[in-house]
């Protein structure tokens, strides 16, 4: 624990950690110093001038360092003038005064000024309800202004930064909240003022506008309601909403979110999802979610949604019963024994997943995870465990990114691994090409596509990085999948655990693996034992196969093919897909808002998400189909309660055990202090009072022997002369079926795109923003060519889910 | 007592009944008849318009936040030159009143920032059933003069912004 410093603030004696400014201080001992521009995750700057307060110091005799004894105490000098409490770090015997005549004038004539040019918009403002300078106007402002109406600053209103935010210039308090936030936090040094006075504004330097995965975290700490979300604009007051906790679904990251929900007249008076907002887990995501966790909800609200089990009869899909419907690919199963295989994604709960592999075991079939990346079990055994927190990792800690650019795939692990470089922390970026990463790692290492494991294995031979790696006390290593198919980042999963496992960084807190995956819950399937198959076409081919949250109809032609000749389709999805339209029989599932259970991140963390609007149709949670089919083909499983399915889970699987659902709704105080009750403070985020989650215990942990196995060098195709290397990469924003339904995000995620080395292009005649035909393998596709000089020249990225099927690397055709 | 008090107290009534004849009638032949009602009357509600016929209500909502019987719904949407509800961004998309619910307090009106709403001096409210006693916005608004009023409206671009 660091230096506690004593200090007294309204009479009130409190120890701090030093170090700390008064406002925190104050915050910590339960005293409110009202704010605009301090925030708890932002340097202060002292711009806003709200929080003056009087602050004396005690008097040192100059000869002899020692405080001046007066009557007994201490001699205290304040000072003649108010001082910002949130530039000034505490001292020890310092006196604070906030409720003192002086300090409420002070804040009287801030608030008064602030005023003078703020437009009485309230009642049409979207922050209104939830508006910094409304609580603290009614708090400590004037009752009257002594300005005239008429003389108000007039400015531009509705002023869109990107297609996500829009500023109102009228009602910005200059407070740069905004500002500070992109250039800190996210690093997407986009925003700035302008001009000076009383004409500064803000302006977005980027083009598109706004160029941020994480632009809606300024809407949240805005303390005005000067930067809105498109999203959310006009949708509802913050004060009709309700709130339901959650958790992100979009990645393995497993932000904590809040669902804000309402009635709606459009859809008929049912309540639906208004807009997502963060909550509290420090461990985790803190108070920040990206953009596409925020604005990409939309597909479980969205029309196309399933509502009642289908059944192919005379060709067409035609409405059945559950029973029915449940019976006929029960008898399918059944039938097919063997040749009995379950598909799902890591979109689905703990409790599905665990179900539907139960499922499988019992009927003699096979459970595979839809996923391109393989290595989980690599990371059950040893991933990062209890203990783990991103935000305690700094000095001593060496990160390892390898084959991932964490700003597309994980966007709120991007941030923690910069904070802990920030922190002191060592950052290691291996990847064949430049990533946003680079910009904040210690050392930045180049491979070739192919040479990933390669790569990871010569990290402790050479001079820096081996000793980075060696002699750090801990080691924590994230791989992705770029570049990599199922064999690829299986050999890359393994040189990584091979690393970790042989110097001593496994089976403790802070240390292991954690794989960068595709959905928020490929870890939990992993660690169920679900497995990813190279070839899945192969693997479907005249199969009974039962496919749970995916639509690898609409990802792969190959697959498509595959399933048009598979023995039985039975699909399981909350929406119509490309998929549920060649089934046999489709069965409406409920989305994650709908009903509760739990996901594992990819820190191996479970958290649990509750249900926060009612059912759709006769939907039924996923775990609860499974139950009903597999009671048919005579084996018993739970299907009512998801708690139950989690205590039997917890009894079945090692990693589990001793986890329940009290467990993982167990909170503790956080710091900063978050919440809706001091929104001038930390914005508008949740506080978290529905549970922080628990880690899994891994192999290593639990003092199991861990024994890896060795590297199988996966060959790269050599392209011919004529023929680029086509490499698979990750993309934020993709054209998948559930973001498709987000409309806003069409324009950021726009058309499929490859990235050549400019001399690439050039040789092959095409420039940048020219369409072209990429073809390997029988698959062909159009995309706009993108120039990236920090590739091969022979290498072509082509980003996955944008409507070119791509797994692995692969020798293609680019033409123009 | 004498023996003629009775017949004089009798005599005294009916002079009271007899003088009545003369006296004009207070009974208002409702529904042919109406009583027009006192100034402060709280009735049913009516959403006001502009000289030019646009709408006052910029659905805020604070009248449904304000409402102790919950009996209002308002849902906003973004105002455009094209088609203009009301001046400035907002307008309410979606007003609902359920008449069963409300208790006429006047409060929505105390809370409108626009003097949008108002309590009105209709009180012939009957239903045949509970969804027909949802009033919605095209029923709660002022009518208007002409057509031309009516909302939306195309204005020019800046105008009302």
């Amino acid at each position: 624990m660091s230096k506690q410093v004593t200090l007294t603030i309204d009479g009130k004696s409190v120890a701090v950690p030093d170090g700390l400014n008064v406002v925190d201080a104050a915050k910590m001992a339960g005293i409110e110093i009202p704010v605009f521009c301090h925030h708890p995750k932002l340097e202060p700057v002292g711009m806003c001038r709200m929080c003056l307060v009087e602050i004396g110091r005690p008097v040192r005799d100059r000869a002899t360092g020692q405080f001046v004894i007066e009557n007994g105490a201490p001699k205290i000098q304040f000072m003649p003038k108010l001082e910002t409490a949130c530039t000034n770090k505490v001292e020890e015997g310092m006196v604070v005064l906030t409720q003192s005549a002086k300090v409420a004038d002070g804040q009287r004539g801030t608030l008064e000024f602030l005023l003078t040019s703020h437009p009485l918009d309230c009642p049409v403002c979207d922050k209104g309800g939830e508006c910094a300078l409304q609580d603290l106007t009614m708090a400590h402002g004037p009752g009257k202004s002594r300005f005239i109406f008429e003389e108000k600053m007039h400015l531009a209103k509705m002023i869109p930064l990107g297609e996500l935010i829009y500023l109102d210039r009228e009602r910005c308090i200059q407070c740069a909240r905004c500002i500070r936030f992109q250039d800190e936090i996210a690093g997407d040094a986009v925003l700035e003022f302008e001009d000076r006075g009383r004409t500064m504004q803000i302006i977005s330097r980027s083009e598109p506008g706004f160029d941020s995965i994480f632009s809606g975290n300024t809407t949240d700490i805005c303390p005005v309601g000067a930067l809105t979300t498109t999203d959310f604009r006009f949708r509802a007051r913050p004060w009709e909403l309700g709130a339901a906790p959650s958790i992100c679904a979009q990645c393995p990251v497993g932000c904590n979110i809040t669902l804000n929900t309402r009635r709606e007249a459009m859809t008929n008076g049912e309540i639906v999802v208004k807009r997502v907002m963060p909550r509290q887990n420090e461990e985790v995501n803190e108070i920040w979610i990206c953009d596409k966790g925020r604005f990409a909800y939309h597909y479980a609200d969205g029309k196309q949604r399933l509502t009642k089990p289908l059944v192919r009869k005379d060709k067409k899909l035609a409405r059945a019963s559950w029973d029915a419907a449940t019976k006929i690919a029960a008898e399918n199963f059944l039938k097919e024994k063997k040749d009995f295989v379950i598909l799902a994604s890591g979109r689905l709960s703990n409790e599905d997943l665990f179900n539907l592999k139960t499922l499988a075991d019992h009927a003699g079939g096979k459970a595979y995870l839809y996923s391109h990346m393989a290595g989980g079990e690599l990371t059950a055994l040893v991933g990062v465990g209890a203990g783990t927190n991103f935000g305690a990792m700094g000095q001593g800690t060496t990160i390892v990114v390898v084959a991932s650019d964490l700003y597309q795939e994980a966007p709120v692990w991007y941030l923690r691994v910069k904070q802990a470089k920030e922190r002191g922390a060592t950052l290691i970026v291996l990847n064949p090409r430049a990533t946003k990463l680079d910009k904040y790692a210690s050392f930045t290492e180049r491979y070739e596509y192919g040479d990933e494991a390669k790569a990871v294995h010569d990290l402790t031979k050479n001079g820096e990085t081996a000793e980075a790696v060696l002699k750090a006390s801990n080691v924590v290593v994230l791989y992705g999948s770029e570049g990599l198919g199922v064999a690829g980042s299986q050999s890359l999963a393994t040189a990584c655990a091979k690393l970790l496992n042989e110097n001593g960084f496994a089976g403790k807190s802070n240390n292991g693996l954690i794989g960068v995956w595709e959905r928020a819950n490929d870890q939990g399937a992993w660690e169920m034992g679900f497995t990813v198959e190279d070839d899945l076409a192969k693997a479907l081919k005249g199969k009974a196969v039962y496919i749970v949250g995916a639509d690898p109809v609409n990802d792969d032609p190959k697959l498509a093919s595959a399933l048009a000749e598979a023995e039985f389709v039975a699909v399981q999805d909350v929406m119509e897909t490309a998929t549920t339209e060649i089934a046999d029989v489709v069965l409406p599932a409920q989305a994650f808002t709908e009903r509760e259970g739990t996901f594992t991140s990819g820190e191996r963390r479970v958290q649990r998400f509750y249900p926060a609007v009612p059912v759709t149709g006769e939907s039924k949670p996923d775990f609860a189909i499974a139950a009903q089919i597999a009671r048919n083909m005579g084996v018993i499983l739970e299907g009512m309660s998801a708690v139950v399915v989690f205590d039997l889970l917890a009894e079945t699987v090692k990693s589990f055990e001793g986890l329940n659902y009290a467990r993982l709704a167990e909170v503790e105080a956080q710091l900063p202090v978050a919440g809706r009750s001091d929104m001038y403070y930390s914005g508008t985020t949740y506080a978290n009072k529905h549970g922080l989650g628990a880690h899994l215990s891994g192999a290593a942990t639990r003092g199991e022997k861990v024994s890896i196995p060795r590297v199988q060098k996966e060959a790269v195709p050599h392209p011919k002369d004529n023929e680029l290397l086509a490499v698979p990469v990750n993309q934020l924003y993709h054209r998948g079926t559930t973001m498709m339904t987000a409309e806003l995000l069409h324009e950021r995620i726009g058309a499929a795109s490859v990235s050549l080395h400019p001399d690439a292009a050039a040789r092959l005649g095409v420039q940048a923003g020219q369409t072209v035909n990429v073809s390997f393998n029988g698959t062909s596709g159009a995309a706009v060519v993108k120039l990236d000089d920090s590739i091969d020249e022979g290498i072509a990225l082509v980003p996955r889910s944008m409507g070119i099927a791509i797994r692995e690397p692969v020798a293609a055709k680019v033409k123009a | 007592m004498s023996a003629l008090e009775p017949a004089v107290e009798l005599a005294r009534g009916l002079w009271v009944t007899f003088k009545s004849i003369f006296e004009r009638p207070v009974t208002i032949q409702y529904p042919e008849e109406k009583r027009p009602v006192r100034q402060r009357f709280r009735g049913r509600h009516v959403l006001k318009r502009y000289e030019n016929g646009l709408e006052k209500c910029i659905g805020c909502s604070l009248c449904a936040a304000a409402c102790p019987a919950d009996a209002i719904f308002v849902e906003a949407s973004e105002n455009t030159d094209e088609k203009r509800f009301s001046p400035g961004e907002r307008y309410a998309s979606t007003y609902e009143i359920n008449m069963l619910r409300c208790i006429y307090c006047g409060y929505c009106e105390d809370a409108c920032p626009t003097e949008a709403i108002i309590l009105g001096d209709n009180y012939e409210l009957s239903f045949y059933d509970r969804q027909s006693a949802i009033y919605g916005k095209e029923m709660l608004l002022e009518p208007v003069p002409a057509a031309s009023m009516l909302t939306p409206q195309k204005v020019e671009p800046g105008v009302f912004t």
